[in-house]
């Protein structure tokens, strides 16, 4: 009896002792990966000065010019017009799937909207590609000619449907879903008396919606909005098939950009051959790093708080 | 009073056409890969390795990618697996669920869930070269695990968070040692939200790129041990899309298809195998 | 000879004092029942007795409890022996996902036994004690959720007398079930409590009149008074059990 009570606690704490190595190893190699990416990106910092490189906008490794401007400003481009397509897009969507369809209705679409959540991003690149691409060209055609002279709207060069609207409207198409399924969570925790004491005021559903539901769910839609930002900013292939990649910074639409990480995935080949070219992609993807990792950490923070909000 | 009712009318109308423009891009998109895919796919495509100078258009098929990404994604998904379920068993309150460890843990894989996977192909790169090897299946199955670690994790944590108190309180309550109440309550209740979960992010897994981009390389043939490089579906589309020559877009069409199966038919199962796993969970 | 002695026993929650220095000795080989009203303290005083409150989150325990004379509070108490000793029935049954048979032979088989033969005869043996064997004998191997409230509850009886406990502490193990149920539970109590000491929660006098051999009051966490029922219920010594008794309180 004795020797199997004491080989019943054996197992125990073994298997205690693997969940904590677990549980070091994740910080263990969160720590590697952050250190690698510092240490690798090192040889460029010692040689210039942080704030050079950020804001210059000479990109031309053989000279050994690291100017990340155009791609920062490529990257914060292409995520702001899509997110300025996603999110009133995916508001609509989640109100509608919340609040308005039908049982059946919605039955039937949020599978399909999960479904779309895991698409993976080349087969959004060949979407984009085969129809984005060219619809954008033809409307980049359209505005040259008869708006020549809109600030942000005209293109500067010969459009070609490769462009940082492209690139908008792609990314908005794979990041709706997952920001569709957080606000469409949130939306369905807020309780029904809340609507209930709303209409029986008198107001129409659109109203319960935008001034009591809305309003209550605030904080967490601003977490998946931030959280949709954070996926498109940091999202790489599909983007890279159809934004133009040009190392300049975008005056328009319409014109081609290059954001960070169609950068680095476009240098893969090159980039052992020029020296510091390999520092300069490890630095622009620790950068992606830290900036990705503060808005999901902010927006989960937020995403906490509201949950537990329900539970408390 | 009627201009309220129209603001109600226009607003169902908005919402109705935002939804439909997501659903209708969405069956756009089935419907371009489907044709595109359909017509560039055949039995051969699917079989034959490709004999060479895929960029110029050269024959064979895609065989070494399907085989490619399917053991890189299996390969992940089990590495993956291996630290993901120990860690959410640990996040637990039976465990380190109330200190500030897990807090800190639980914050920092919610940080890590949204960094994107070229950040994990580009610090697998590095570690490639300081170790001087080439890219290879090792290493693509190390980036991988890393891009699908965050998902599994939180999905599991999710999983072991539902299973009651109660439950748990009652294996104690004759005995068990935490060990055994996971191992045999625990984890039989939370069954198939966890296989969905190892699914979901095998899911992942098949159609990443850019972790697998800079670590796995990429070769015409089926590696035959963890160093030699390794082709992948998503690498076949992004490599081949542009080649002026028909073959070679041809093979990037069918690699995108056999990706959107494979990817739809994993829903498909996630879907329905929860059923028959769910045989003996309490509700 | 008592079973339990209870000496000091203090529970805080935070800065909430659930228990207030309860001492008492717990006869064995009868039912005791733990009596008052609700938010007194009577679940966090049985759960003290297999440890279990080691598990609510922020609850400090002072003071000793001694089970067959061994200190069950000390830092070193041997947990898994305590546990099977003590045995537990909770208000919601609370049945594993397993079939009713490896709910049963789960505990015993973990203690050791392996022989399936030795297993199947437990299995039958604990389910005949709580009358539920002819109920579920052609479905041994169903899943154990398919069972009604009042079954699964017998159920999860069978299961604690499959480790061989000596003593069966119950929190209001009838509350969630319909009258006929309670009633097959009730007087299952009264055959076990010859081969254990039952320690019973409830707030239903009418439960505590038919069953208790000795009665513990508590009122606001304390033990305001205890004796055997005999006594209690006739002739209550303090102000809070005589209003208790004529349902002026609780």
């Amino acid at each position: 009896m004795a020797k199997v009570m004491s080989r019943r606690l054996f197992w125990d704490r073994t298997f205690t002792v693997l969940l904590w190595g677990a549980g070091c190893l994740v910080i263990g190699l969160t720590g590697t990966l952050f250190t690698a990416l510092f240490w690798r990106a090192l040889p460029l910092l010692h040689r210039q000065p942080l704030s050079e490189l950020l804001m210059g906008t000479q990109w031309q490794p053989a000279k050994e010019a690291f100017g990340f401007l155009p791609f920062l400003i490529g990257s914060l481009g292409v995520t702001l017009t899509a997110m300025a397509i996603a999110v009133p897009l995916s508001l609509l969507t989640a109100v509608y799937l919340a609040e308005y369809a039908r049982p059946t209705v919605r039955l039937l679409l949020k599978p399909m909207v999960d479904l779309m959540a895991g698409i993976p991003s080349v087969v959004y690149g060949v979407f984009g590609v085969l129809v984005i691409v060219p619809a954008v060209g033809k409307l980049a055609a359209f505005v040259k000619t008869y708006l020549p002279s809109v600030p942000l709207l005209t293109p500067s060069a010969p459009p070609t449907g490769y462009s940082l609207l492209a690139g908008g409207i792609v990314l908005a198409l794979m990041v709706s879903p997952t920001v569709i399924a957080v606000m469409d969570e949130i939306l369905r925790s807020i309780p029904m008396s809340l609507r209930e004491a709303a209409l029986a005021l008198g107001a129409t559903r659109w109203e319960t919606v935008r001034f009591v539901v809305l309003r209550a769910g605030h904080p967490g839609i601003v977490s998946a909005v931030l959280l949709g930002f954070a996926r498109a900013f940091g999202e790489t292939m599909a983007v890279v098939m159809v934004v133009g990649n040009v190392p300049s910074i975008p005056k328009s639409l319409f014109d081609p950009a290059y954001p960070l990480p169609a950068l680095i995935a476009n240098s893969y080949g090159e980039m052992m051959s020029v020296p510091l070219y390999d520092a300069a992609l490890m630095l622009a993807a620790l950068w992606l790093f830290l900036s990705v990792l503060a808005v999901n950490l902010v927006a989960q923070h937020f995403l906490r708080r509201v949950r537990r909000g329900w539970a408390g | 009073m009627t201009w309220r009712r129209r603001q109600e009318r226009w607003m169902k109308v908005a919402m109705m056409a935002a939804t439909s423009l997501l659903i209708g891009s969405f069956f756009a998109l089935l419907t371009v890969l489907v044709v595109k895919g359909w017509q560039a796919i055949s039995w051969s495509m699917v079989v034959k390795l490709p004999t060479g100078g895929a960029y110029f258009g050269g024959e064979g098929g895609i065989l070494n990618a399907i085989v490619g990404s399917l053991l890189l994604a299996v390969g992940a998904t089990s590495l993956s697996l291996l630290v993901a379920l120990p860690t959410a068993l640990l996040l637990q309150p039976d465990y380190a669920g109330r200190k500030k460890f897990a807090q800190f843990l639980r914050s920092l894989l919610d940080g890590l869930w949204g960094v994107p996977s070229i950040v994990y192909g580009a610090c697998g790169y590095a570690l490639l070269v300081a170790l001087g090897w080439r890219a290879c299946l090792l290493g693509g199955l190390i980036a991988l695990a890393f891009v699908e670690l965050p998902i599994m994790v939180r999905a599991m944590d999710e999983a072991l968070g539902i299973v009651p108190k109660a439950m748990k309180e009652a294996a104690y309550a004759l005995a068990f040692t935490r060990y055994e109440t996971m191992r045999h309550v625990v984890l039989r209740q939370a069954l198939p939200s966890l296989v969905t979960a190892v699914l979901l992010a095998f899911g992942r897994g098949i159609g990443d790129a850019a972790s697998v981009l800079f670590t796995a390389g990429y070769t015409d043939n089926i590696p035959r041990s963890l160093f030699d490089p390794v082709a992948s579906l998503p690498l076949t589309v992004f490599f081949l899309l542009n080649t002026p020559f028909e073959e070679g877009q041809r093979r990037a069409y069918a690699a995108a298809f056999v990706l959107l199966v494979l990817v739809l038919a994993v829903n498909v199962l996630a879907r329905v195998i929860t059923k028959p796993l769910s045989r003996y969970i309490v509700r | 000879m008592p079973r339990i002695v209870v000496r000091n026993l203090s529970v805080y929650y935070g800065s909430h004092q659930a228990l207030r220095d309860v001492s008492v000795e717990i006869p064995d080989g009868q039912i005791t029942v733990v009596l008052g009203p609700s938010g007194c303290g009577k679940t966090t005083f049985l759960r003290c007795l297999n440890r279990l409150i080691d598990l609510t989150e922020g609850a400090k325990v002072t003071g000793e409890v001694f089970l067959d004379g061994e200190n069950i509070l000390a830092k070193d108490a041997d947990l898994l022996r305590l546990r099977q000793k003590v045995g537990m029935l909770t208000q919601k049954p609370q049945v594993f996902p397993m079939s009713i048979y490896e709910n049963v032979a789960f505990g015993a088989w973990l203690k050791g036994l392996r022989d399936k033969k030795a297993l199947d005869e437990l299995v039958r043996q604990c389910l005949q004690r709580v009358h539920l064997l002819e109920e579920v004998r052609d479905r041994l191997f169903a899943p154990a959720f398919q069972l009604s409230v009042g079954q699964q509850q017998r159920l999860c009886l069978a299961r604690a007398l499959a480790v061989e406990p000596e003593v069966l502490l119950c929190d209001e193990p009838t509350s969630a079930l319909d009258p006929l149920s309670a009633q097959k539970v009730e007087e299952l109590f009264r055959e076990l409590k010859e081969r254990y000491t039952i320690v019973l929660v409830t707030h239903s006098l009418r439960q505590a009149k038919r069953l208790a051999d000795y009665v513990l009051f508590f009122y606001m966490g304390e033990l305001v008074e205890h004796g055997p029922a005999q006594q209690v219920f006739s002739e209550p010594k303090e102000e809070q059990t005589k209003a208790f008794l004529t349902g002026v309180i609780g």
